[in-house]
């Protein structure tokens, strides 16, 4: 077990660019790095991956092993597995920070299955056991009502997603150098068993960026018709947000899934969340019961929204949200 | 076509309270369920029986003896046969022990019935505890691909092919069966037991495997032989004292909020 050391924060890109959700772990991977006296190791695997490592070491990272190929540039389960799997055995690190993405929660628990070691997901807090010295990862349970506090005593590397949003990105200094390890993992012909033969993507809504986004309007069935999406939309726009959606808007077929938030649709941490004719079910506070400020807008005073809601307004949302929207227009001019 | 369906028995989250005084959940006594993603899974399943009658739905739990009202409920829509994996040995197996446990299971299930499964389902994740891990950590324990996040699937010479969910919106994804497969909330709905299903399900014999007859390494199971451990569990502090408004029109409510907002500096 001491032979495992420093922390790897696995560098999610996209054509290139480093997710959000990874460059987010950096500032947190640091300070367990720092407290453990382990480096912080950025593993940056995709293709045509440079903006990726300069992000990965403008935020923090003291070192980065790099898998560059166009082998990687599309997201594979199996693919991407095997190359962790040898990253690992070669380098040995204690700790894997994960970013809690689709494709992060697609992967993590594959390569900790491949590792045979222990896996927490969707964390919102993380700590050194001073005691131990082992991470102490602390996650949601039970849809957000009970929080649990995890260990891995013993089994190595030690492995958490992380819920995006939670932590905040540090300002990057572009001036920060480290060391850069090139590694070359070919991926064995018969390793990957899956093939993506569509692509669906959203056309107008492509952009949803939800996860990214500072302030997000949602809107729920207490909007009472899909034309409403306008308001909450225009609303959105004021604030330079994004639309989300409850399940029961998605599940009545209003707005696109995409757009949905909650235990079946995304997890967010915006600074401001504007939830709109929205009740308040478990499974949509645990998508984002972690946002810094919440404003509910409902007609029913007792809707359970109002018990998480930091402001609240008791009224009608056709009336509501068009002055509201005017008010902020006004305040902005 | 052999299909196995993982489900878990979980209790209703919805109906568990807060005990606001000692901040602790009040679990004792609350309904369980069949966990929700299951039920989608298990509806995935019997779907591809409606259409091919060769087709046989099993289903399997690792659990309590008392799980085995969760493996009725699925026999009473659609499933032909259940199996429970119980053991006291296996209590607060991690999902990496839970995996080996029903990989374990799969493989004696077979074994037993003297046949593979074709394809395994399972929801996306538990609403209990959801990790969304124990799907793709089978699909490793049994070295077969996987698709996570599932919508819809449709099987096609030795093939599974899934709309599934992705951040930007969906794909399509094909695997070489036999794969696993996690099924998400899907656009169809479980359908209903009937009187004559629910009769049938509770006179259904259902076969029970336990630590020996998997012959399972006991230090890899349970507590002891799980890598990560939970050390504590609490009730999060609630919020309060939120504002709330309440006025003649929306408009005096929106000025009022905005007035708030920009006070307090959130916009």
């Amino acid at each position: 077990m001491s032979e495992y050391k420093n922390f790897w924060v696995f560098i999610e890109s996209q054509n290139g660019e480093a997710k959000n959700a990874s460059l987010e772990l950096l500032s947190p991977g640091k300070k367990l790095a720092d407290a453990a006296g382990e480096k912080l190791v950025a593993v940056v695997l995709g293709s045509q991956v440079e903006a990726a490592v300069k992000a990965a070491i403008s935020y923090g990272a003291d070192e980065v092993i790099k898998v560059d190929s166009a082998e990687y540039a599309d997201y594979s389960t199996e693919g991407y597995t095997y190359a962790l799997e040898q990253l690992v055995n070669k380098y040995k690190p204690a700790t894997i920070l994960i970013g809690a993405t689709g494709k992060g929660r697609d992967l993590a628990p594959r390569l900790a299955g491949r590792l045979k070691t222990g896996l927490v997901a969707d964390c919102t807090g993380l700590d050194i056991d001073a005691s131990t010295g082992t991470v102490l990862w602390t996650r949601p349970v039970y849809g957000g009502k009970s929080m649990a506090s995890i260990e891995i005593p013993s089994a190595r590397p030690q492995i958490g997603t992380v819920r995006q949003g939670v932590f905040k990105r540090g300002e990057p200094d572009t001036g920060r150098s480290a060391d850069i390890i090139g590694e070359n993992i070919s991926i064995p012909a018969g390793t990957i068993r899956t093939s993506v033969v569509e692509k669906i993507a959203e056309a107008a809504e492509g952009a949803v960026k939800l996860e990214e986004a500072d302030v997000i309007v949602s809107g729920g069935r207490g909007l009472g018709k899909p034309e409403n999406f306008s308001l909450v939309k225009d609303l959105a726009d004021v604030l330079g947000g994004v639309v989300g959606a409850s399940r029961a808007a998605v599940d009545a077929g209003w707005i696109s899934h995409v757009h949905q938030v909650g235990q079946t649709g995304k997890t967010v941490g915006p600074k401001l969340y504007i939830a709109c004719g929205i009740s308040g079910a478990i499974q949509h506070l645990a998508g984002m019961s972690g946002s810094d400020v919440i404003i509910a807008i409902n007609r029913d005073c007792d809707a359970p929204i109002f018990d998480i809601a930091d402001y609240g307004i008791v009224g009608d949302i056709k009336e509501v949200l068009p002055a509201l929207t005017e008010a902020i227009k006004k305040l902005k001019a | 076509m052999n299909i196995l369906v993982c489900i878990k028995q979980v209790p209703d989250i919805e109906q568990i309270k807060i005990d606001t005084s000692k901040n602790v959940m009040l679990i004792e006594g609350v309904p369980t369920i069949v966990n929700t993603f299951d039920t989608y899974a298990l509806e995935t399943a019997v779907k591809v029986k409606d259409a091919d009658p060769a087709t046989k739905v099993y289903v399997v739990t690792m659990g309590p003896e008392k799980a085995k009202e969760a493996l009725k409920s699925c026999l009473s829509v659609g499933a032909d046969k259940a199996y429970l994996v119980s053991d006291s040995v296996l209590a607060d197996s991690d999902t990496l022990a839970t995996s080996y446990v029903l990989g374990s299971a799969v493989k004696a299930i077979e074994a037993s019935e003297a046949l593979s499964f074709d394809l395994i389902l399972c929801g996306k994740q538990a609403v209990d505890g959801d990790t969304a891990q124990v799907g793709s950590q089978l699909a490793e324990y049994l070295n077969y691909p996987q698709i996570t996040s599932a919508l819809e699937i449709a099987l096609d010479g030795g093939k599974v092919r899934a709309k599934r969910e992705t951040e930007e919106g969906n794909e399509v994804m094909e695997a070489a069966l036999p794969a696993v497969v996690t099924i998400t909330k899907t656009a169809y709905e479980p359908r209903y037991a009937s009187v004559k299903t629910k009769m049938a399900a509770n006179r259904a014999q259902i076969p029970l495997l336990t630590a020996a007859d998997l012959a399972l390494d006991t230090a890899l199971v349970g507590l002891n032989g799980s890598a990560a451990k939970v050390v504590k569990t609490f009730v999060p502090e609630r919020k309060k004292g939120g504002v709330k408004i309440q006025e003649e029109t929306g408009e005096l409510a929106a000025d009022k909020l905005t007035a708030l907002l920009s006070n307090a500096g959130v916009i």
